[in-house]
Formats: structure tokens, sequence, C-alpha cells
């Protein structure tokens, strides 16, 4: 039953990340929400791992730490390209920057 | 600067004994390590890591350090070849070789290790390629002093030489496959050095690609061989192999998509095209990589797997025509043919050196392992040498055409000896390097009944013996017909010709007939093989020399043949156009392969239907004189033009309209992904279920 609950939380969260990056035009508010979606694998990962108890406990803490340290390196990528699209075109709406097609 | 040499070769000593107390302190036998019969053996892997660490030192510090980077690389390389050397006599004495595993991993059940092992073979190569690049460094330290990314150039060279000692040290075809790619990577970054320019680049693109295309055909070898052995180790592999424990239609699958590889690689007809282009590269990156490393990394590859190449093409007394033979001999042959009309003197080398690779793959292919090894040790040495003395003249007088040199005879005495003694080597003179290790070739040949070798071997000889007469000929003797004074090159430059040529003149007396030398010391998997005198052979191969430079001499020194053959004669006229376009090769794959592929799909149907249809319809017409040419036409337009024109048509249709469903919008990705992974998950979900 707890674990119910926490795989409720983190499907809810995600399913918010997963709407802020479809429907937001603001790149970093799109950003914001796949931080939002990593952190509902998190809690995904963390709540299977107190289900489990033994090893599996532990083993999901370092990866979720693996995923923080990555998710920090990727929010630092992304908000450089951000800041490049701006500086070009002094706008950061996703929808604007669709030059990579035909 | 002879100093600063002097002193990184004690530095380097000194580095080396200090390794050899921590491994002995750490090691589980420590006495053994230092007094053990293949005591130097086990210092192997530190040959293959001085190089690595050679190349990140000068990456990271080189700029700020002393000879602006180059003293990690001759350091880490004179320690080597010191090593190399010392390994060299052990195993000459008769060590067992030695293997050194050091990781293993699960990959899908199957158990990957990592390792080296240290053979006879093994080290035969690390003495090569430890004494050849060290040579090398030394001299670019002074050919390359006013040349931009020196230090670059340094680093990339240390990076080459490792990759080529961990191809040869591994005991894995995993392993093996890392090194040899890394080997193509540096020699894209080496010919390409001048990049500047753009042939330079396309050079360096061209040698890339080409030799890529080898290495697609190897690594599928490679997964044919382990699935088939169910293991990447070598000698497992050719354990199973020899005993028959793959069957024979995988193992030859196997073979022929690995000597795919080598083709590729050790410039094998049809893939030769790379190797005269990447002399583009600067001439001591020529010497050691377009003769006497990169290119026999093919060679090696074959010979070190002997027994999977043997068992699936029954190499040996007696077999059949092979794959392996065939396109050796082709190779030599047309190879020796080219180097007659080349200008450029480095690309009369470069097609030198892809013959006398044909004649190392032609030896394999009937089975002569110690011959092929053999040659590929002496060409080394002379073939290094001639590089090295070219490049010494072109840092004279400027310029890579031979129609610039002549004369240089009394201004460049040292590179004059040298490149001649070179010459002779590789033409076969008796008594030299190239004499023995040709003739073991011959002899073989002959003596098994593959007749068609020997001919053709004799043929390539004395070619050979021409096309180096003329070379020496027209850069050393006559009028000096370029610009400037040229003068003879720096101590620095002329030394390592001089250690070259004593080589040359000495290393084919290790294996000496009847000897128990270079046959004995090296031998594979344990069968010794010692060189036999053979009159006939060796009477043909001197004669088919002594042919070649008698006619070379009449031909270029002399002066006594008629002139102007090639323009009243006309089919020398023609065979000369056909050298001159490299067999239109080049043609047909920028035209068959490079352009098509640029230009999309209708192109390749167009340049079908204009090229390969019209052509056997003219054909076709000529010949019966229109009786089919309408019947033949109406085909043409019809259904072959029709089905042709269908084709692209319907692709560029089918292309247009896909291509609306690019938009540019990464939200709109995202949306399918996140739709189809749902319907995915709720299949899944329900399925299971």
């Amino acid at each position: 039953m707890r674990l119910m609950s926490i795989l409720m939380l983190s499907a809810a969260l995600f399913s918010i990340g997963i709407y802020g990056v479809l429907v937001r035009r603001n790149a970093v508010l799109v950003l914001m929400s796949i931080e939002l979606m990593l952190n509902a694998v998190n809690i995904n990962l963390i709540g299977f791992g107190t289900w489990l108890r033994d090893t599996a406990f532990v083993n999901a803490q370092a990866f979720v730490l693996f995923v923080i340290a990555i998710a920090a390196a990727e929010v630092g990528i992304g908000i450089a390209i951000v800041l490049a699209i701006y500086r070009n075109k002094a706008s950061i709406a996703v929808d604007e920057v669709d030059s990579m097609k035909w | 600067m002879v100093g600063a040499l002097a002193s990184s070769v004690s530095v380097a000593s000194s580095a080396l004994l200090g390794a050899a107390e921590a491994a002995a302190e750490h090691g589980e036998h420590a006495a053994a390590v230092l007094n053990g019969p293949n005591s130097t053996l086990k210092l192997g892997w530190l040959v293959v890591a001085l190089p690595f660490v050679g190349w990140l030192l000068t990456l990271f510090f080189g700029k700020r350090s002393p000879m602006r980077g180059a003293i990690y690389g001759v350091t880490a390389l004179g320690a080597g070849l010191l090593i190399s050397i010392a390994m060299f006599f052990q195993v000459a004495g008769g060590a067992a070789p030695y293997h050194q595993k050091f990781y293993t991993f699960d990959i899908g059940g199957y158990e990957v290790s990592t390792g080296f092992s240290f053979d006879s073979f093994t080290v035969m190569m690390f003495a090569v390629v430890t004494l050849i690049s060290f040579l090398v460094h030394i001299y670019s330290l002074a050919y390359m002093k006013d040349e931009v990314r020196f230090t670059f150039f340094y680093a990339t060279l240390s990076l080459f030489t490792g990759s080529m000692l961990l191809m040869v040290a591994s005991d894995n075809l995993l392993q093996m496959f890392v090194g040899w790619e890394l080997v193509g990577v540096c020699s894209y970054l080496l010919i390409g050095h001048y990049w500047e320019e753009k042939p330079n680049s396309s050079a360096a693109i061209k040698a890339f690609i080409t030799t890529r295309i080898g290495d697609v055909g190897m690594m599928f070898g490679i997964f044919v061989l382990f699935f088939a052995a169910g293991t990447f180790d070598i000698g497992g592999i050719n354990g199973l192999a020899a005993s028959g424990g793959i069957k024979h239609g995988i193992l030859l699958a196997g073979a022929t998509l690995l000597f795919i590889g080598v083709i590729g690689k050790s410039a094998q007809f049809p893939l030769h095209v790379w190797l005269p282009d990447a002399m583009a590269g600067p001439t001591p990156v020529s010497a050691l990589i377009h003769a006497a490393t990169m290119v026999v990394a093919g060679i090696y590859l074959v010979a070190r797997n002997f027994d999977v190449f043997r068992t699936a093409f029954a190499l040996g007394p007696g077999g059949p025509a092979n794959v392996v033979m065939i396109i050796g001999t082709i190779t030599m042959l047309i190879a020796a043919l080219l180097a007659m009309v080349q200008d450029d003197i480095k690309k009369v080398l470069a097609y030198s050196t892809v013959s006398q690779l044909g004649y190392m793959v032609a030896a394999l292919g009937v089975g002569a392992w110690t011959a092929a090894v053999f040659h590929l040790f002496t060409h080394a040495m002379f073939k290094a040498l001639l590089f090295l003395g070219s490049g010494s003249v072109i840092h004279a007088v400027h310029s890579n055409n031979m129609s610039d040199m002549g004369g240089l005879r009394k201004e460049m005495p040292v590179t004059f000896w040298t490149f001649l003694i070179g010459s002779a080597a590789l033409a076969g003179v008796p008594g030299l390097a190239g004499f023995f290790s040709k003739d073991e070739i011959l002899h073989f040949a002959f003596h098994n009944h593959y007749y068609a070798v020997f001919g053709v071997g004799l043929l390539t000889a004395a070619l050979t013996a021409l096309y180096m007469t003329r070379c020496v000929s027209l850069t050393f003797f006559g009028e000096f017909r370029g610009h400037g004074h040229p003068h003879e090159s720096p101590r620095l430059m002329t030394v390592p010709l001089v250690v070259l040529a004593v080589l040359s003149v000495t290393v084919g007396s290790l294996n000496f007939w009847g000897m128990k030398g270079f046959g004995v010391w090296i031998a594979y998997a344990g069968e010794q093989h010692v060189a036999e005198f053979d009159v006939v052979a060796m009477l043909a191969g001197t004669a088919a020399g002594a042919i070649g430079i008698l006619l070379g001499l009449w031909i270029y020194y002399w002066k006594k043949a008629p002139q102007g053959l090639l323009d009243r004669v006309a089919p020398f006229r023609w065979a000369h156009t056909l050298l001159m376009n490299k067999y239109y090769l080049d043609d047909l794959y920028i035209k068959g392969i490079v352009r098509p592929v640029q230009y999309s799909l209708s192109k390749v149907a167009y340049w079908i239907n204009q090229k390969i249809i019209d052509g056997v319809v003219n054909g076709v017409g000529v010949m019966t004189r229109k009786a089919l040419a309408e019947a033949t036409y109406w085909l043409d337009q019809t259904v072959v033009d029709g089905f042709v024109n269908d084709v692209a048509n319907e692709a560029g249709e089918a292309g247009g309209a896909l291509r609306r469903i690019q938009t540019g919008k990464a939200q709109q990705y995202v949306a399918v992904a996140v739709v189809a992974t749902a319907v995915l998950v709720i299949a899944v979900v329900w399925a299971v279920r």
C-alpha cells in the first residue's frame, strides 16, 4: 500500500512534467519540467528500493545520486543552449526554434 | 641536441630500472621478474604504455616543455626500444611466450578478457615498430623544426606508435580491433597534417574512408569467428580452427571477411588507392605509417591468425589457388608497374610499398609464413630508410618531384649512399636484406609448384629493380634541374639514415641459408623453419634483379634507349596512359561510388543507365552491326529505363511526402514519442496480463 502511494506520487509528478514539456513555450520552463520528470523517476527508484529492502535499498540510492549529478550537468548544458538561442533569436520560445527541418 | 638525446636516453633507462624495481616489489614472483628466463617479457606492457603516457604528456604540457614537447615522445620510444631489444634477445634465446591477463568482464554471458601476449612474433614487431618510430622521432626533430603544429605532430606520432603496439600485443581480436582503429585515426590525423590545403585533407579523408571499407569487413569477420568459437581469444580461435572445431563454411566466411580488412589496411588491390595519396603527410610520417608499421598491420593480422587462414583456404604446399594469394599477386605486379611512371619520389616509394605488401600477402597465400614475416622485417628497415632518405632530399630541394632533382650525389653524399643502399636492398642485390627475404618467398613458391606466384614474383623483382634504378638515376645523377643550392641535411636526419642503412645491409643475414636464425627465433606456434638454399630460385631472383638494374641504367643513366618510344609506339603509349591514370580505378571509385552516394538514388540510376547499360548496348551494337540494336534499344528505353525511372520517381515522391513530417518543432517530436511509448506500454501490459 505504501509503495502504491509512492508510485502514484511519482506518476503524478511525471505526468505534470510531460505536460510541461509538451505545452510550455518557455524553454526554461521546459527544462524545469524535465527536472520534474527526472525527480519522478528518482522517487520511483527510492520507492522500489525501500520496498525491496535488502541490497536494492543501497543500490537505488546510489543510482539516484548518479541521476541527480547527471541531471545537474544536463541542466547546465540545457541552459547554455537556451542562452545561445536567446543570443541568436532574442527569444526562448521553443516553437520558434524550428530551423532543423527540410 | 645530441647531448639532450643522450640524457633523455639515460633518463629513460633509469625510469626503466625504477619501473622494474616497482614491479619486483609488488609482483607475485619478485625474483622471477628480474631473473627468470622470460623476465623482460614481463615488462612488455611498459613498451605499450610508454607511448600513451608520452602522448598525454605532450598533449597537455607539450608547448611548455623542453624541445616543444618532443622530449616525451623521444624518451618514451627510446625506453621502449631498449626494452624491445632486450625482449628480442631473450626471445631469440628461446624464452617461452609470456601471457598477461588484465581484466575480464561479461557481455551477455560471454566472457571477454583483455590482455597482452608476448611471443616471438610480437616481440619482433615490437622491435621493428619501436626502432623505426624512435628513429622517426629523432629525424623529425630536424625535419619538422619549422613546421606548423610541431607539438601536436609529436603527440600524434606517439599515440600512433602506442596504438600499433597495442594492436600487436593484443591477445584477443576485440582489443586488436581497438588498436587497429586507433592506428587508422592517427594515420588520418598525420596524413592531414597540412590540412590548410584541400588536396591534403582530401587525401586524409580518402585514406580514412577507404580503410574503413576494409574495417567493416574485419569487424564482421571478428563477429563471425566469435560466434563460431565463443571467444575473442586469438589462441583459442586459432586452436579451434586448426583442430577442425569450427565448421569449414563459417571459417571460410570469417577468414574472407578478415581478409577484407587486410585489403583495406595493407593497401591491397582494389583498395590500394589510398596509400599513394597518403603521401600528402609529412615525409617522416610516410616512413613510419606507410612503410614500416601501419600498413603491415594487415600482414600482422593474417600472420597472427594464420591457423584460421590456413584451415579456411587450405594454404600450404600443394594447396589450391586462393583469394589471399591471388590478391597479393595482382597487387605486387600492378603496383610495381605504377611505380614506373611516377614523378613524385614519394609516390614511387608508395607504390613500391604496395607492391612489397603484395609480396608479403602472396607469400602468406602460398603458406610461407616465415618468409612473409621475414620480408616484413627486412622491408621495414629499407623502406623506412628510403622514405627518410627521400625526406632528406625533399628537405633540400623543396619539391617532391624528381623533375626538380638530379645531380644530388655530390651535394648530399650521406643521403646518396644510404639511399643507394636502401634501393639496392629493395632491388634484391645479393647480400643485402631484401635479397634474402625475397629469395625465401620465391624459393617457397617455386618449390611448392606455385609457378604463377613465382613468375609474377620474378617479374615484380625485375620491375622493382628497374624503377628503383630510375628513381636513383633521376634523383642523384645527371644535372640538377631544380632551383637554389641543395645541401646535406643536418646530423639529426643523417644519423637515422646511417643506422637504417647498416641494418638494411645486415638484417638479411639473420636468415642465412641453413642457419638457425630468424626462422627459428620467430616461429608460428613453434613451427620452426630453417631457410633452404635453392639454386634455381636464387639465380632466377638475382637474374631478375640484375636485368631490372641493367635495363634501368640503360634507359635512365646511360640514356642509350631510343628516345620518344612512348610517342611513336601505340601500345607503349596506351600502357603509359593507362598507368598515368592509375588504371582508372580512382575515376571508377569517384564516379561509381562517391558521386552516386553524394547525389542520391536518381543519380545512381542515371549512371547505371548511361555507363553500364548504354555501354553494354553500344558494345553489342558494334559487334553485331546493328542486328540487335533496334531490339536492345527498345528494351533499354521502355523496360530498363522505365524501371529505373520508376524506381527513382517512386523514391523521390516517397521522400517528398515523408519529409513533411519533419517540422523541426521539438515538442511535436516529444509528443509523438510520448504517445507512442504510452501505446506500447499499454499494449505490453495488456498482453502480459
